[in-house]
């Protein structure tokens, strides 16, 4: 019965949160246009202009060249920046030392249980030739990620919690933010006393993946290695699913605050694709209430923009 | 040093001062200015203005009065409520929508941003300036006061007129140089936060300082300058300005105005024309001598690029970059050339990229890439020796950190300055620091404000331009060149210099770009830069 409300809750929790993800991404994607407030570097500026913040802008007639934009550049500082949060490392060392094990360890035991459904899938749909040597493979690389990552994310998360707690940040921290931490720190540290207690191998949590993947709702465990197990698969489904409800969303919105907004340098060319979603725009109505602005609800960007110059004072 | 204990003092602490600067408790600045007790005294705010305005720390930017009802009160509270929603609708800020929500979603509070603002850490970490400070506190009035959601998800905060009035007076103690946003590991922008507190005050409650709408944009629009010279002055004055530079140079200039189909309309800050003529003469000399086709324009707007709305109006900014492109559209340019103006370069290029559309989106180029290429071409002789002075280089937020234009002008120096003369200062390029001018505060200079900013805002780029100079002799004889290619820089750089009377006591001298190019031509006669204070 306990086994079962896992399984459930766990589902709910995956279910949730992919779907709480595409929402929060298409909030953010969907959003209109806005002037460019880009800010350099720029990390997709070919030519060499990225190694020292140059821009297309640097180049006579800019206009009639083609831009060279360089993914490779992009993804050599995503691909860092993502896995060793370098932004932080470089203007916030001491914050860095707390945050990077906390991430890391997020990124091993989502890797792990990643790697684990995976694994799930080989075991339940294919041949035994291929299930056995792969699900070898993955099973004796998983205790030891699996437990890295927890030890990690829980070093991290206590260190964030202190750190919140001190005087610098404790005025701008809300009970939320605590709770939050809390929460990972209690979800990860019953997952790591389940690991170390009872399932050293990880052999429990395997079992309880591939019987996710292939909708075997079986009881696994038994004793207190199986409520523990049962509580740690509910605490971190639970976990999962309130993350991209909260301000943690942070890494989708992390993707539009580097491709909308700081990168995103897209000149407006003369007679290109950006001119008519520009004139839609404008042509919005404005309700701004100060006088000089000259709004009735009813004029568009354009009207109040296009105002005689007899401009009001304040 | 005196600070707020808590985010929460906003509101609180009826009509005391949140935060005062000792100024004998500043970080002291390097040789010959490293003596505290010999700095110049910070003026104090009068009693008279302590009376009549609201008040946040020493100064005053914005004069926002005290109200004296209940209703005025409530109109203040109200006000500030009905524009911040109005900030998350898309017909009423399309214009920044997805950058201010991302801000308000996504900032940590990890206070990484805060050893990026220099005045912060030039008052001393003194709390009220942090980044994070002013924008938690909108953070905080947004999510329990429109959104209603519980103290305990997004922090409290007591919402009355004084939290209203001081937080608008508080968005005027940034520069918006969005160093602190390069710095935010997630990309959060607090610097952005804090133009659209402005945007609130100008846009919902008609709240700004004089100096930026009535005396600046509203001027503007109504005369053709924030200065006030109409077309015809401008026309005087530039024709003056062509005969004292050909008297200077031996090289007569005659600059063109309002030349149908010319290649390039050149729009300079027409503070320029004002305050630094060499810098126009200079402009003139170059392009002609470089067989350039290029024109000014005497139409209204059409000589002052400046476009104060970029730091506190979205329709302030669009009415005039419009206008700008509708005088470049009458004379049928290929190009508009922005001159040696910082604000004017992200105004027209950056900014209005999206709002300039068919006949008005005619392409903006820096006159740094421009001065640049003629370099390039050969068409100038260039005799380095002229430049032989210790030069370094401010480098304006605006073309560079919000722009990538950052290797053009090293280019010109590297051309125009013999090897070893010049010197970079610490940081530059993206990572540099504002000169403490930005955001209108060079041109704001009600009751003690302009102290304020030495102190304060203009304290950091003092001291890196004499870090830069700390290898060379300090003696004011010899002479020492601090190149600011901006109006607005120019004028931050002049007043500080001013301040510390770093010309008479170190000899440091500032100017713009184009006027290190005409000193080392060969055509004209030595000496175009003439060490004078003016």
């Amino acid at each position: 019965m306990m086994t079962t409300l896992a399984y459930v809750v766990a589902y709910l929790g995956l279910v949730f949160f992919l779907i709480a993800c595409v929402a929060r991404f298409m909030m953010w994607s969907k959003m209109p246009m806005h002037v460019r407030w880009e800010l350099y570097p720029v990390a997709h500026e070919g030519g060499g202009k990225a190694a020292y913040g140059g821009s297309y802008l640097e180049e006579t007639d800019w206009w009639t060249k083609k831009r060279e934009v360089s993914l490779v550049g992009e993804l050599k500082v995503m691909v860092p920046e993502i896995l060793f949060l370098v932004a932080l490392r470089e203007h916030n060392k001491k914050l860095w030392t707390r945050s990077f094990p906390f991430h890391f360890g997020l990124y091993l035991v989502g890797g792990v249980t990643a790697l684990m459904l995976v694994g799930g899938l080989i075991v339940g749909y294919l041949p035994e030739s291929i299930a056995a040597p792969v699900g070898k493979i993955i099973s004796s690389v998983v205790p030891f990620l699996g437990g890295a990552g927890l030890v990690l994310g829980i070093i991290g998360a206590v260190g964030l919690f202190l750190r919140r707690r001190g005087r610098a940040l404790r005025d701008y921290t809300a009970p939320a933010d605590l709770f939050n931490l809390i929460f990972f720190i209690a979800a990860f540290g019953v997952a790591l006393v389940t690991f170390i207690g009872f399932d050293r191998d990880f052999s429990m949590v395997e079992t309880f993946i591939v019987n996710l993947v292939t909708f075997n709702l079986a009881p696994i465990g038994d004793g207190t290695g199986g409520m523990l197990l049962t509580l740690s698969a509910v605490l971190l489904a639970l976990l999962v699913a309130y993350i991209p409800t909260t301000h943690m969303s942070h890494f989708i919105g992390k993707y539009f605050a580097y491709h909308s907004i700081r990168w995103s340098d897209e000149p407006n060319l003369a007679g290109g694709s950006q001119e008519k979603t520009i004139h839609e725009l404008l042509s919005r109505p404005v309700t701004w209430s100060a006088p000089h602005i000259k709004a009735d609800g009813k004029k568009s960007w354009l009207d109040v923009t296009l105002e005689d110059d007899d401009n009001e004072t304040t | 040093m005196k600070q707020p204990d808590s985010v929460k003092d906003m509101g609180r602490r009826p009509g005391e001062p949140l935060a005062q600067i000792n100024q004998f408790e500043q970080i002291p600045l390097p040789p010959p200015f490293d003596k505290l007790e010999d700095e110049p005294e910070f003026a104090q705010l009068s009693d008279s203005a302590r009376e009549k305005y609201v008040v946040l720390d020493d100064t005053i930017a914005v004069n926002i009065e005290k109200p004296t009802t209940k209703e005025e009160e409530e109109k203040l509270v109200n006000g500030f409520l009905s524009g911040l929603e109005k900030l998350f609708s898309v017909e009423d800020n399309w214009t920044f929508l997805q950058p201010f929500e991302m801000s308000m979603e996504h900032c940590a509070k990890c206070h990484t941003c805060s050893d990026a603002c220099p005045i912060y850490e030039e008052s001393g970490e003194n709390e009220l300036y942090r980044p994070v400070y002013r924008s938690e506190i909108l953070r905080r009035i947004y999510f329990k006061y429109i959104k209603k959601a519980s103290p305990s998800l997004h922090g409290d905060i007591d919402l009355n007129w004084e939290t209203v009035a001081r937080l608008i007076e508080l968005s005027y103690r940034c520069n918006l140089c969005r160093r602190c946003a390069q710095t935010c590991p997630i990309g959060a922008d607090n610097g952005l936060l804090s133009r659209e507190i402005r945007k609130i005050a100008s846009m919902e409650m008609g709240i700004v300082p004089k100096e930026l709408h009535d005396d600046g944009s509203v001027l503007q629009l109504k005369v053709g300058s924030s200065t006030g010279m109409t077309p015809m002055i401008v026309k005087d004055n530039i024709e003056f300005i062509d005969e004292d530079t050909a008297e200077r140079t031996g090289y007569p200039i005659e600059t063109p105005f309002d030349v149908q189909g010319a290649d390039i309309l050149l729009i300079h800050n027409a503070g320029e024309i004002m305050a630094w003529p060499e810098n126009p003469g200079a402009f003139a000399t170059l392009f002609e001598a470089a067989g350039l086709s290029w024109t000014l324009s005497s139409d209204v707007i059409g000589y002052d690029g400046i476009n104060y709305g970029v730091w506190y109006d979205d329709v302030q900014f669009a009415r005039v970059a419009v206008r700008h492109a509708q005088v470049a559209k009458k004379l049928g340019v290929k190009k508009i050339v922005l001159g040696e103006c910082g604000h004017a370069h992200k105004a027209l290029t950056v900014i209005a990229d999206k709002v300039l559309t068919g006949d008005l989106n005619i392409p903006r180029e820096s006159a740094i890439v421009t001065m640049r290429d003629i370099l390039r071409s050969g068409a100038i002789k260039i005799d380095k020796s002229r430049n032989d002075f210790p030069v370094t280089l401010h480098d304006p937020c605006n073309m560079v950190r919000l722009m990538g234009i950052v290797s053009p002008q090293r280019e010109i120096i590297h051309e125009v300055v013999p090897e070893g003369r010049f010197r970079e200062m610490a940081p530059h390029g993206v990572e540099n620091y504002c000169c403490g001018g930005g955001s209108g505060f060079a041109i704001m200079s009600g009751h003690n404000f302009q102290d304020w900013r030495h102190r304060m805002t203009g304290r950091r780029k003092f001291r890196q331009i004499l870090d830069a100079f700390q290898d060379e002799s300090m003696d004011p004889s010899h002479m020492k060149y601090l190149c600011a290619p901006c109006s607005n820089c120019k004028g931050q750089i002049r007043d500080i210099i001013t301040y510390y009377d770093a010309f008479e006591k170190a000899g440091i001298y500032y100017g713009g770009l184009v006027e290190l190019i005409v000193n080392a031509m060969e055509d004209v006669q030595p000496g175009f830069i003439d060490w004078e204070w003016h």
